[in-house]
């Protein structure tokens, strides 16, 4: 006979709180976690003739797109660094953000088969989709670096600024705010899917009020009445921000800096409790 | 001994209907009151889950006040119709949906086993999809190494391992998914009908797997099923639930005959055929519409007969084959009929069904029907529409058939006629 341990192990209840991570629980679910992760890495590009090098051609072509459009033919000045730098530069930081978003944004859908029949901690979903955008993220990253070195060698007087040090908590900001909208919009879209496709083309908007094709500044010197929208956006203060250790381009302010990070963590803990609250009601009106 | 699991006054609320506009109103309303610290308003309104009725408000009640309590080491069965509240009861067992009122505690692990090779992705190979699938079921990277060579054995996929799971054959597949099952080790396992696919070798080893868990280790398991046999043979004790409440629990032979007794009466004399019938989407050129029997009392080597109406809901000019499968009320098959060719001319047509000296022996039958397109002959049947228990019969025990008199159950379901003689030296 089994035996009985006189703990009990949990109860099945309403869920009522409003938050309740079992933080043993999901680190005793890390090796799914971990098979998320290289399961989403490995299959995307299987039976594709270029396979990851699609992780390199799509920023670059956008690179390459934005440079003619906003720095040829609108003439938008990026001072002394180069244009295709400059706009891949900010590409690879929106990538990261954009896809955590969309990522996130339909992980009940996405997932809704596995969701029907088994249990484990359902945050893992977002965090595993969070880990594999940090991957590609990497690898963009190491395009940057190929482009930087290639560029400095060519005569180009560039370099980091010393707030390089800041380069992880960027990251966490970026991955904070994506992961907490992508939460917030996959919650809500559960019962409205109208929200589904609003994610689409306004990922696609946001882009140009988040200062990714143009310096903070231009906007103040071009359309100084509408300059606000891009100023209190804190997204566009992470973009110039990012740019601004790497390309040492732009400008930088501790308090829009604070700002940003404190921004993106309401982002995320509003996403977490939205999201708790979503998957325990889920599966009755998917 | 204590309990492994109690669950009290377990009840499940669902709303009816397209969620829509509606929906945000009544959204905004339960907030309304939980802020203000009331009960939800919707909670107290809802109808029992009685689904040949139409409902008249828009709460429904899957489940209702299901008390039960589990002792370790012990397999109960769950077993209802459909829509009795099993696959609800399961759900919330395994944690995937929450209960609108009441609780379980669990004293133990719990892993649930809904359906097999959940997690599978089809571009992963074998072995990278046993990883994935019991990372899915709670198992640590560690446990499947350890038992990696016993699940790759027990599935006998050996060859294929390596290859992506896109080019396995469906028996394959679900082979994988349940070597990977039988190698949980949780303290309670829940299961459902998982044991419905696969063919009847693969539904003997899962059967027998889940007996030695059980026996050898003591393993508590809950299974839910519609095969009463299996319920009969594997459980100890039963569950009955009925429009979403316990309507039986004792053991498990008992519960099967209430079961049996209360809920499965399927008409001998004539049936409409309706939505209750079908069990998946067809085509339904044609339509079967009832089944009326025009025969007398049945005993053995007796002839049935059965009047099949059907409708034309399209301009078809293929011929059809209606062909039937005998049931008996465990849910077991025991054989099939095919007619000929027909052609069907007529919007509405009766076809005439009979079988003739079937040797079946005395007991209840049921018969799941089928209209196909194409015949036997090509070996290509294509559903055009089903009616599952369209129609039951018994076959009596006669005075010409005095052997039969007392049947017993262990003979079987079918009557072999024979000869003996003695051979003598002439």
């Amino acid at each position: 006979m089994g035996k009985v341990s006189n703990q009990v192990h949990y109860r099945i209840t309403p869920k009522r709180k409003l938050l309740d991570l079992n933080f043993p629980e999901i680190w005793k679910y890390r090796d799914l976690l971990f098979l998320f992760v290289r399961r989403d890495i490995i299959t995307v590009y299987k039976q594709t003739i270029l396979g990851p090098l699609w992780y390199l051609i799509q920023p670059l072509l956008t690179a390459l797109t934005f440079t003619l459009v906003f720095n040829n033919i609108a003439e938008i000045p990026t001072g002394k660094v180069p244009p295709f730098l400059f706009n891949l530069v900010g590409i690879t930081a929106w990538n990261y953000f954009s896809q955590c978003l969309t990522g996130t944004s339909n992980i009940f859908r996405a997932n809704a088969e596995i969701f029907g029949k088994v249990y484990f901690p359902r945050i893992i979903t977002p965090i595993a989709s969070v880990i594999t955008m940090l991957f590609k993220f990497g690898i963009q990253l190491g395009i940057v670096i190929v482009v930087y070195i290639f560029l400095l060698s060519g005569g180009f007087h560039i370099h980091p600024n010393l707030k390089l040090f800041l380069l992880p908590v960027y990251i966490l900001i970026m991955a904070l705010s994506g992961l907490g909208l992508g939460l917030i919009v996959s919650s809500v879209t559960i019962k409205y899917r109208d929200f589904g496709f609003l994610v689409g083309f306004a990922v696609s908007l946001l882009l140009y009020i988040s200062a990714v094709p143009y310096p903070l500044k231009e906007v103040e010197n071009k359309i100084p009445e509408y300059a606000w929208i891009v100023n209190y956006n804190p997204l566009a203060h992470v973009m110039e921000g990012f740019r601004y250790i790497i390309l040492n381009t732009g400008t930088f302010n501790w308090a829009w800096f604070v700002f940003s990070f404190v921004f993106s963590i309401i982002l995320f803990l509003t996403g977490l409790v939205l999201f708790n609250r979503s998957e325990k009601i889920f599966i009755d009106t998917v | 001994m204590k309990s492994i699991l109690i669950a009290e006054n377990i009840s499940k609320q669902y709303r009816l209907g397209v969620i829509g506009t509606g929906n945000i109103r009544h959204d905004l309303k339960r907030w309304w009151y939980l802020k203000r610290g009331k009960e939800d308003p919707f909670i107290k309104i809802g109808e029992k889950n009685r689904q040949d009725t139409k409902a008249s408000g828009d709460y429904v009640w899957a489940l209702k006040d299901i008390n039960f309590e589990v002792k370790p080491g012990e397999i109960l069965g769950i077993i209802g119709k459909n829509g009795a509240g099993k696959s609800t009861l399961l759900k919330i067992l395994s944690r995937i949906t929450a209960p609108t009122t009441g609780s379980i505690e669990v004293r133990g692990r719990i892993s649930s086993l809904l359906e097999v090779g959940t997690g599978f992705h089809r571009e992963l190979t074998g072995r990278e999809n046993i990883f994935m699938n019991g990372a899915v079921l709670g198992m640590t990277k560690r446990e499947i190494k350890t038992k990696l060579d016993e699940i790759i054995d027990f599935s006998g996929c050996e060859r294929y391992i390596d290859t992506p799971v896109k080019r396995y054959s469906s028996g394959m597949t679900v082979r994988l998914g349940f070597a990977v099952a039988a190698h949980l080790e949780p303290d309670i396992l829940v299961v459902d009908e998982v044991l419905a696919v696969g063919d009847a070798e693969f539904q003997k080893k899962a059967i027998g797997k889940m007996n030695t868990l059980s026996s050898d280790s003591g393993r508590t398991i809950l299974f839910v099923s519609h095969n009463m046999d299996a319920v009969k043979s594997l459980c100890q004790r039963g569950l009955v639930l009925h429009n979403g409440e316990v309507d039986f629990a004792g053991e498990a032979r008992e519960s099967v005959d209430h079961y049996l007794s209360n809920y499965r009466r399927i008409p001998q004399i004539q049936n409409k055929i309706n939505e209750s019938h079908r069990r998946h989407k067809n085509s339904r050129a044609l339509e079967l519409l009832s089944i009326s029997s025009s025969h007398n009392d049945l005993h053995t080597r007796s002839r049935m007969c059965f009047d099949v109406l059907i409708r034309k809901n399209k301009n078809i000019t293929f011929p059809v084959c209606l062909t039937g499968t005998i049931m008996n009320f465990s849910d077991m098959e025991i054989g099939s009929f095919f007619s000929e060719e027909i052609y069907v001319h007529q919007e509405e047509s009766t076809i005439n069904l009979t079988i003739a000296d079937h040797n079946l022996a005395p007991g209840s039958y049921y018969i799941n029907l089928t209209i196909s397109k194409g015949s036997l002959k090509n070996a290509h049947l294509s559903e055009v529409d089903h009616a599952f228990e369209a129609i039951s019969f018994e076959i009596e025990m006669k005075e010409r058939n005095e052997y039969f008199v007392n049947w017993k159950k262990n003979w079987g379901q079918i009557y072999f006629p024979s000869e003996v003689k003695l051979k003598t030296d002439i």
